[in-house]
């Protein structure tokens, strides 16, 4: 058997190249491991902090009850659960009809005037800092209407929801395979009901993946919350509901009392707590921002449990 | 120019059996640039004709006229007549949902709908209003029988669609194209991503069902159209990148004795 001259050449280096290519594999693949933990330290150090130092502060009556005078235990923060829930809910009411619709629009005619325009507002409206948005709807809204309100909390997290929702769903829409929309186009649908019956549902859990990241991200807003919400230790919708039934209100009635009043939420609460002198209120604010986590988790976790078994069902 | 003599050979002769549709002088451009140049062909009922040719030639487009699918394209305009039924299905006039329900599509590539085996081949008569459990049972049952896919799905309905093999998804996928009843299949080279024994399934159901249908079959596969085909159009480009029907004829003659050179070069692998 005769050897080549490259063969010649490479063999008088091989124990050197090979010993090097350990090397390097070894000192890359510990630097990314190092380097892959080391970012995971701030995420676990803020879970396990939070935990550690609110945790002590947490009890049944902390979520079942209102706010209480200073020194005296068993009171709680319901108010700000029952309001950051109630203002996420509106605010997805007010933001995913029309985040949705605009996305498809975006998604299927990308290069008209309207489509070109839509998404560079929306990613305009996406750098808008969220302080600049709750100045905005105390504008629109409480200086017009002369009181702050929930209905007010909750547009101006929507609006704050508004660009993710469009962004995402309009990726999540545009990764559908065309040959699917020809599909149902072929058979004789309309447009709307090619998009409304076969793209959206192939979508979906993108979609709603979606969702998650901008509801988590509105649960946590405190600044635009500031001149909108302003704050409520009294806002109890459990005991609307109860009274409004009582006095044989209707629903509107009802959502009415809910939305037309100030509102406490979660992270509003977090930064009154914390920003008192009294080291008892510090306590709680730790235990308000473990709540909360604990609130943005249980969405997500109740949600990609339903994505799953969703994706799951149509895998077959 | 005068290559045009040899194009257009619409008339068969022989047994003559009842003309479907009628292509006269079909043009489709892409904004300014002309993808087909004036095709003719007649299309016989109850037949499968094949349409053959190198890539790029414009085989897709022409099948994709066929039921107004170009018109999804917003540079692409057509020229010229189809002819369904003694009626211009490419006239300004003309309902595309009711085009397309008469002329159905099979794709490159399965493409069932995320929805269960049911659904999907449901999808169609619930356009047209058919919404009565009874209706629609008998109607999907039907369907899958010819397209020979019920005895390995019935006790599956639904399941979703996505969790059958390629090749029953493209069988799938034609039982959701005949659901609607339609008098034309289009088929868009509907093996070329499957196995060769689902290739064979499909083969032998496209000789089950065009006795109640007529089928167009676009492939690149040789053996293929020489299998399953009656007749067989080629197509090539022109000087122009444009693509045209050289030749069209019973598919016997194409493959034994064509009248152009370059079918000949085509059908037996000396080009293409």
């Amino acid at each position: 058997m005769t050897t080549t001259r490259f063969q010649q050449l490479i063999s008088r280096n091989q124990a050197a190249l090979s010993a090097r290519r350990k090397i390097v594999n070894a000192v890359m693949l510990s630097l990314t491991g190092a380097l892959t933990l080391l970012a995971l330290v701030p995420l676990f150090w803020i879970i396990g902090y939070v935990f550690y130092k609110g945790g002590s502060s947490i009890n049944l009556a902390f979520f079942i009850k209102l706010p209480g005078p200073l020194g005296v235990a068993g009171f709680g923060v319901l108010n700000a659960i029952e309001g950051t829930l109630v203002m996420t809910l509106l605010a997805c009411v007010f933001a995913i009809p029309p985040g949705v619709l605009a996305a498809f629009y975006a998604a299927r005619y990308p290069n008209t005037p309207l489509g070109i325009v839509l998404r560079f507002s929306t990613d305009v409206l996406s750098g808008v800092p969220s302080i600049v948005v709750g100045l905005f709807v105390y504008a629109l809204v409480v200086k017009a209407q002369g009181h702050f309100s929930a209905f007010a909390g909750g547009l101006a997290i929507a609006i704050l929801m508004l660009p993710t929702i469009i962004r995402t769903t309009e990726e999540m829409l545009k990764l559908v395979p065309p040959t699917l929309r020809e599909g149902s186009l072929a058979l004789g649908a309309a447009e709307w009901k090619t998009s409304l019956s076969v793209v959206f549902p192939a979508a979906l859990n993108g979609i709603i993946t979606g969702f998650l990241l901008s509801i988590s991200r509105a649960a946590g807003e405190t600044a635009p919350l500031l001149f909108t919400a302003l704050g409520n230790e009294h806002y109890d919708v459990w005991q609307m509901i109860v009274s409004g039934i009582a006095q044989k209100q209707n629903v509107f009635q009802i959502l009415n009392r809910i939305l037309d009043q100030p509102a406490d939420s979660l992270p509003l609460t977090l930064w009154k707590y914390a920003s008192q002198p009294y080291p008892e209120r510090v306590q709680q604010s730790w235990a308000v921002a473990l709540v909360l986590m604990i609130l943005v988790l249980l969405i997500e976790i109740i949600a990609r449990v339903w994505v799953e078994s969703r994706k799951r069902a149509l895998q077959g | 120019m005068d290559n045009k003599t040899a194009v257009a050979k619409p008339e068969i002769v022989g047994t003559k059996p009842a003309s479907k549709m009628a292509i006269k002088n079909l043009s489709v451009f892409y904004g300014k640039f002309r993808a087909l140049a004036e095709i003719n062909i007649t299309i016989q009922s109850n037949k499968i004709t094949a349409i053959i040719g190198p890539s790029g030639c414009g085989k897709s487009t022409l099948l994709r006229a066929f039921n107004r699918m170009n018109d999804l394209t917003a540079s692409a305009r057509m020229e010229g007549e189809i002819i369904l039924d003694g009626e211009n299905i490419n006239a300004s006039g003309v309902d595309v949902v009711d085009v397309r329900r008469r002329v159905g599509m099979v794709f490159q590539r399965p493409n069932p709908f995320p929805k269960s085996i049911y659904d999907n081949v449901a999808y169609g008569p619930r356009l047209y209003g058919i919404h009565r459990k009874n209706d629609l049972n008998e109607i999907v049952e039907k369907s899958l029988h010819q397209s020979a896919l019920w005895d390995e799905v019935k006790d599956k309905l639904h399941q979703s669609g996505l969790s059958l093999s390629g090749g029953q998804q493209q069988r799938l996928c034609i039982a959701r194209a005949l659901a609607v009843e339609p008098e034309v299949i289009l088929m868009d080279e509907p093996a070329s991503a499957l196995d060769p024994i689902s290739t064979l399934r499909i083969e032998e159901l496209m000789h089950d069902i065009v006795k109640d249908y007529t089928i167009i079959i676009v492939t690149h596969n040789m053996q293929q159209a020489a299998r399953v085909s009656d007749y067989t159009a080629m197509m090539m480009i022109d000087d122009h990148r444009a693509g045209q029907m050289i030749e069209f004829d019973e598919t016997q003659v194409i493959f034994t004795n064509p009248k152009d050179k370059r079918t000949e070069d085509y059908v037996t692998g000396r080009f293409g």
